[in-house]
C-alpha cells in the first residue's frame, strides 16, 4: 500500500457471503502486481481441484506505483487457467488499478459460488452482494449499461464484467473492463461464471495525501516528459499497434490462413492505415496514461433493408486483427470490425476465439469433422458464418462447439489435426510467427503469451542467431517482465521505464530499493510461479509442439524441429539454476552463504 | 494581463485524466481525484464523449454572492479566491453555480475552487486545456 509497509488484501467469499481485510507485511518482498498475485494464487489455489470449482481463487493485484506515476495503469488478474489447467495471468487497463487504489485495497482474492447470479460493489467503506439475475444472459454492453445507469459516482468507478461466455464456461471467455479493455486471456470470464460471479463494480475515493510532493513531483515530471516529447511511445498513439501489420507481413510473420503462410495477400486492406482512414473515429486513454492507444473503430452496419443502419464501434488493436482476420482470411476493416464487436459481446478472447475457428476451418476443409457438427459452413474469409461460429461458441451451443470452446487443443486431441492446432501449452497462438524467439519464447513462457517475454521482438531486433544468447534473451526478459509487472506498468512504457527510472519512481514514494532488488524481486517472482506451475503439474520437458510451427516460414526461414526443443531444454536448466539461487530475503539460511564464499575467493588470491 | 483555464478543445481529449492528477498534485499534496478543481468526466459511459467541467471563471460569480462569511472574493480575469480562514462549509457556493464547477473536499468541509494556475493545462497531453489571456476585470 502506497505511504505504507505492508499490502492491504480483501478476501470476499461469494458462498458464505462474508468479506475479511488483512494487512500483510509479509507481502512487501513482492511489492505488488504479479509479484503480490502470485503469492496470494499459491496460497489460495487447490491444484488437486478442477480450475472451475468454487473453492478456486480469483486474485487481482494493482502495482506498487499504479496511478502515481504515468503509465502505471495495469491490474494483473490470477487463476488456475480453464483453458490450460494451469498458471492464468491476464492483464486490463482502463480504470480498474486507478478505483481500487482509491479505494484502498492492493490486492482482492474472491474465492467460492454464490448461489445466485451475484454481482459485487466494492469502495473504500463498502462492500456490497448484489442480486444480479436479471442480467445474468446479457451481452456484454448491455450489462455495463445496466450497471452504469444504477449506480453513482462516473469517473471514478470501474465496471468489469462477463458476457455469455462467461457464464457458459467457455475456457477462453474473457473479462470486459470499462467497455475498451479486457482480461482476455486464459479464461478468467470463465472462472467468474463459475463463481455466478456476472460483474465487480470498483468506486474509489479515498484520499491519499503526498509524503513528499517535491522528489515525488521531480520524478513524475521527469517521465511524464519521456511519455509525451519523445518518440518512446509515440506509434503507439499514432496508428497504434495495427501498424505492425504491412511490417511483419513483409517479412513473412503475419499467421495466416490457420499458420499454413505467414503472408497474406489482403494484408493492405487490414493495415493500420486502412484502419486509421476507414474506420478509426477517436483514441482514448486508460486512467493515467497521457499516451491513449485504444484506437476506437467504427463501421456502419445496414440491419435492415430501407436504409436501416446502425454504427458499431470497437477498439481494434494488431492481435485482433490477426486473429480475426488474416488468421481467418477474413479480407476487410469493417468485417474485422464487425467480427470484434461479435467477441466483445459475447465475451470471448479474440485471440483464443480465431485461432480456434481457424483451426475448426481446416479440420472441416480436410474432413475431420462435418457441416453437421458447425452448423454453419466455416471458410476462410467468409464473415457472416464465422460470426454465427462466435455466438455458438459462447454459447456452447452443440457437443462440437462445446468441445471447440476448450481450446484448440483439447478439440484437436477429440477430432484430430493436432499438428495444425496452433497453440502453446494449450494456450493459442499469438500474432507473431518470427522466428525461433517466438517459437521458443512463447513455449517457456510461464503462460505462453507472447507478453511474458517478447520472444517476437527479440526476434525482430536478431542481426546474427545464436541459439545461447537468444535463450538468455528470453530468460532475462522473463524475469525482468516479472518485476516491471508487479510496478503496475502498461508494457507499452517499457522503454520508458528503464531499471534507474524505476528505483526513482519508487524511492520517491517511500521505497528505498537498489537495482540488485528489481532484480531479485523479478526473480522471486518467477521463482515463485514455477513452483505454482509445477504444482499445476505443467512439465517443459513434456511439452509438444504442433508440426505446423516448423512447416510455415518466418522472417528468419523455418525453424528447425531439433533446434527448438534443444534451446527449450536449454531454458529449462536455467530455470534449474535460478531455482537454486538464494533468495536474499525469504531465506535467511541462504542469506550468509555468498558472503562466505567471497570471504574465500578474497583469501585465494 | 490576467489568465484564465479554458477548456476549448475537449473533441481531443483521450480521458487520461492527467489534469485531475496533477491539480490535486499540485494544489493539495494528494493523489485523490476527488480532490482535483477539475473533473474530467465521459456522457454514457466509456463510450461517450469526454467533457470537462471546470470554473468559467465568471465576471459576476453566483458563488461568491452565495458566500456569507466573505471567504470568496474576486479574482482578476474572472472567478473567485477562496480564504478558507474564513469559510463556514456552509455549500452555498456550491449549490449557486449552475455549472457544479464548485467541489467539496469532505475531509476539509471546504468548497474546491479552480485557481486558474494552469497546471493541469500545462500536463494535458493533447492541449484540450489552454490558458488564455483576459483583461483584468
Amino acid at each position: 500500500m502506497i505511504n505504507e509497509k505492508y499490502i492491504r488484501v480483501l478476501y470476499i467469499d461469494m458462498a458464505s457471503k462474508k468479506i475479511r481485510v488483512e494487512q500483510r507485511a509479509d507481502l512487501m518482498p513482492y511489492l505488488g502486481g504479479v509479484g503480490v498475485a502470485t503469492k496470494l494464487l499459491d496460497e489460495n489455489m487447490h491444484p488437486e481441484l478442477d480450475p472451475l470449482h468454487p473453492d478456486q481463487p480469483i486474485i487481482f493485484s494493482i502495482g506498487a506505483g499504479t496511478w502515481v506515476f504515468p503509465v502505471l495503469t495495469k491490474t494483473v488478474a490470477m487463476f488456475v487457467s480453464p483453458l490450460t489447467g494451469e498458471l492464468g495471468e491476464s492483464y486490463a487497463g482502463g480504470r480498474l488499478a486507478m478505483c481500487l487504489l482509491l479505494a484502498g485495497y492492493d490486492a482482492v482474492v474472491i474465492s467460492g459460488k454464490s448461489e445466485k447470479p451475484a454481482g459485487l460493489r466494492i469502495s473504500n467503506n463498502n462492500v456490497e452482494f448484489v442480486d444480479n439475475r436479471a442480467i445474468w444472459g446479457l451481452d456484454s454492453e448491455a450489462t455495463g449499461s445496466a450497471i452504469r445507469e444504477r449506480s453513482v459516482g462516473g469517473g471514478k468507478r470501474s465496471i468489469i464484467r462477463i458476457g455469455p461466455a462467461g457464464e457458459n464456461k467457455v475456457a477462453f471467455a474473457s473479462v470486459c473492463v470499462d467497455s475498451f479493455r479486457h482480461f482476455g486471456r486464459l479464461g478468467l470470464g470463465a472462472v467468474m461464471g463459475s463463481k455466478n460471479l456476472k460483474a465487480v463494480m470498483v468506486l474509489g475515493d479515498r484520499s491519499i495525501h503526498i509524503q513528499n510532493t517535491k522528489e515525488y513531483f521531480k520524478v513524475y515530471q521527469s517521465i511524464y516528459k519521456k511519455c509525451t516529447s519523445t518518440d518512446m511511445m509515440a506509434k503507439y498513439h499514432d496508428d497504434g499497434t495495427p501498424a505492425g501489420v504491412l511490417p511483419l507481413n513483409a517479412s513473412n510473420s503475419l499467421p495466416t490462413l490457420n499458420l499454413s503462410t505467414t503472408n497474406f495477400e489482403h494484408a493492405e486492406a487490414i493495415s493500420g492505415d486502412t484502419f486509421a482512414k476507414k474506420n478509426l473515429v477517436r483514441k482514448v486513454a486508460c486512467t493515467g496514461c497521457p499516451v491513449g492507444c485504444i484506437h476506437i473503430g467504427m463501421f456502419r452496419r445496414e440491419f435492415d433493408k430501407g436504409h436501416e443502419y446502425e454504427a458499431i464501434s470497437v477498439p481494434y488493436d494488431y492481435e485482433l486483427i490477426f486473429a480475426l482476420g488474416s488468421f481467418l482470411g477474413v479480407k476487410s476493416s469493417d468485417e474485422i470490425i464487425h467480427l470484434i464487436d461479435e467477441v466483445e459481446e459475447t465475451g470471448v478472447d479474440a485471440i483464443s476465439a480465431g485461432v480456434c475457428l481457424g483451426w475448426a476451418t481446416e479440420a472441416l476443409e480436410k474432413g475431420l469433422i462435418n457441416e453437421e457438427q458447425t452448423i454453419v459452413k466455416l471458410e476462410w474469409g467468409n464473415t457472416e458464418n464465422y460470426l454465427k461460429a462466435i455466438r455458438y461458441l459462447a454459447l456452447a451451443k452443440n457437443k462440437f462447439y462445446r468441445d471447440l470452446g476448450r481450446g484448440s487443443k483439447y478439440a484437436s486431441s477429440v477430432y484430430g489435426g493436432a499438428d495444425f492446432a496452433m497453440q502453446f501449452g494449450g494456450n493459442e497462438m499469438p500474432g507473431y510467427h518470427t522466428g525461433y524467439a517466438s517459437v521458443v519464447g512463447f513455449s517457456v513462457a510461464a503462460r505462453h503469451s507472447h507478453l511474458d517475454n517478447g520472444g517476437y521482438a527479440i526476434d525482430q531486433g536478431l542481426k546474427q542467431f545464436e541459439e545461447e544468447a537468444v535463450v538468455d534473451k528470453i530468460f532475462f526478459e522473463e524475469h525482468d517482465r516479472c518485476m516491471t509487472n508487479s510496478l503496475g506498468m502498461c508494457l507499452f512504457a517499457r522503454k520508458v521505464y528503464d531499471h534507474q527510472t524505476i528505483l526513482d519512481a519508487l524511492n520517491s514514494i517511500g521505497h528505498n530499493l537498489t537495482d540488485q532488488d528489481l532484480v531479485d524481486i523479478g526473480k522471486r517472482t518467477l521463482r515463485l510461479k514455477m513452483q505454482v506451475k509445477e504444482k499445476l503439474g505443467f512439465s517443459l520437458k513434456a511439452l509438444r509442439l504442433p508440426k505446423r510451427f516448423f512447416e510455415t516460414t518466418t522472417m528468419h526461414g523455418k525453424v528447425d524441429e531439433e533446434t527448438v526443443y534443444r534451446m527449450i531444454n536449454t531454458y529449462g536448466d536455467k530455470i534449474k539454476d535460478m531455482m537454486k539461487e538464494p533468495d536474499p530475503l525469504l531465506d535467511p539460511v541462504h542469506k550468509t552463504a555468498p558472503v562466505k564464499v567471497a570471504k574465500v575467493a578474497v583469501k585465494a588470491e | 494581463m490576467a489568465k484564465v483555464l479554458k477548456a476549448s478543445e475537449m473533441k481531443k481529449c483521450i480521458g487520461c485524466f492527467t489534469c485531475m492528477n496533477i491539480c490535486s498534485i499540485v494544489n493539495r499534496q494528494n493523489h485523490s481525484l476527488s480532490k482535483s478543481a477539475i473533473k474530467v468526466r465521459t456522457s454514457g459511459g466509456m463510450a461517450g464523449r469526454f467533457v470537462a467541467i471546470v470554473c468559467l471563471a465568471c465576471d459576476d460569480p453566483a458563488c461568491m454572492e452565495a458566500c456569507p462569511s466573505g471567504a470568496l472574493t474576486k479574482r482578476k480575469g474572472g472567478g473567485v479566491l477562496l480564504n478558507a480562514e474564513k469559510c463556514i462549509g456552509c455549500h452555498r457556493c456550491e449549490s449557486a453555480c449552475i455549472t457544479q464547477s464548485v467541489f467539496w473536499d469532505d475531509e476539509e468541509n471546504k468548497p474546491i475552487i479552480c485557481r486558474h494556475c494552469g497546471s493541469c493545462a500545462r500536463f494535458c497531453p493533447h492541449k484540450c486545456l489552454n490558458i488564455e489571456e483576459v483583461a483584468d476585470v
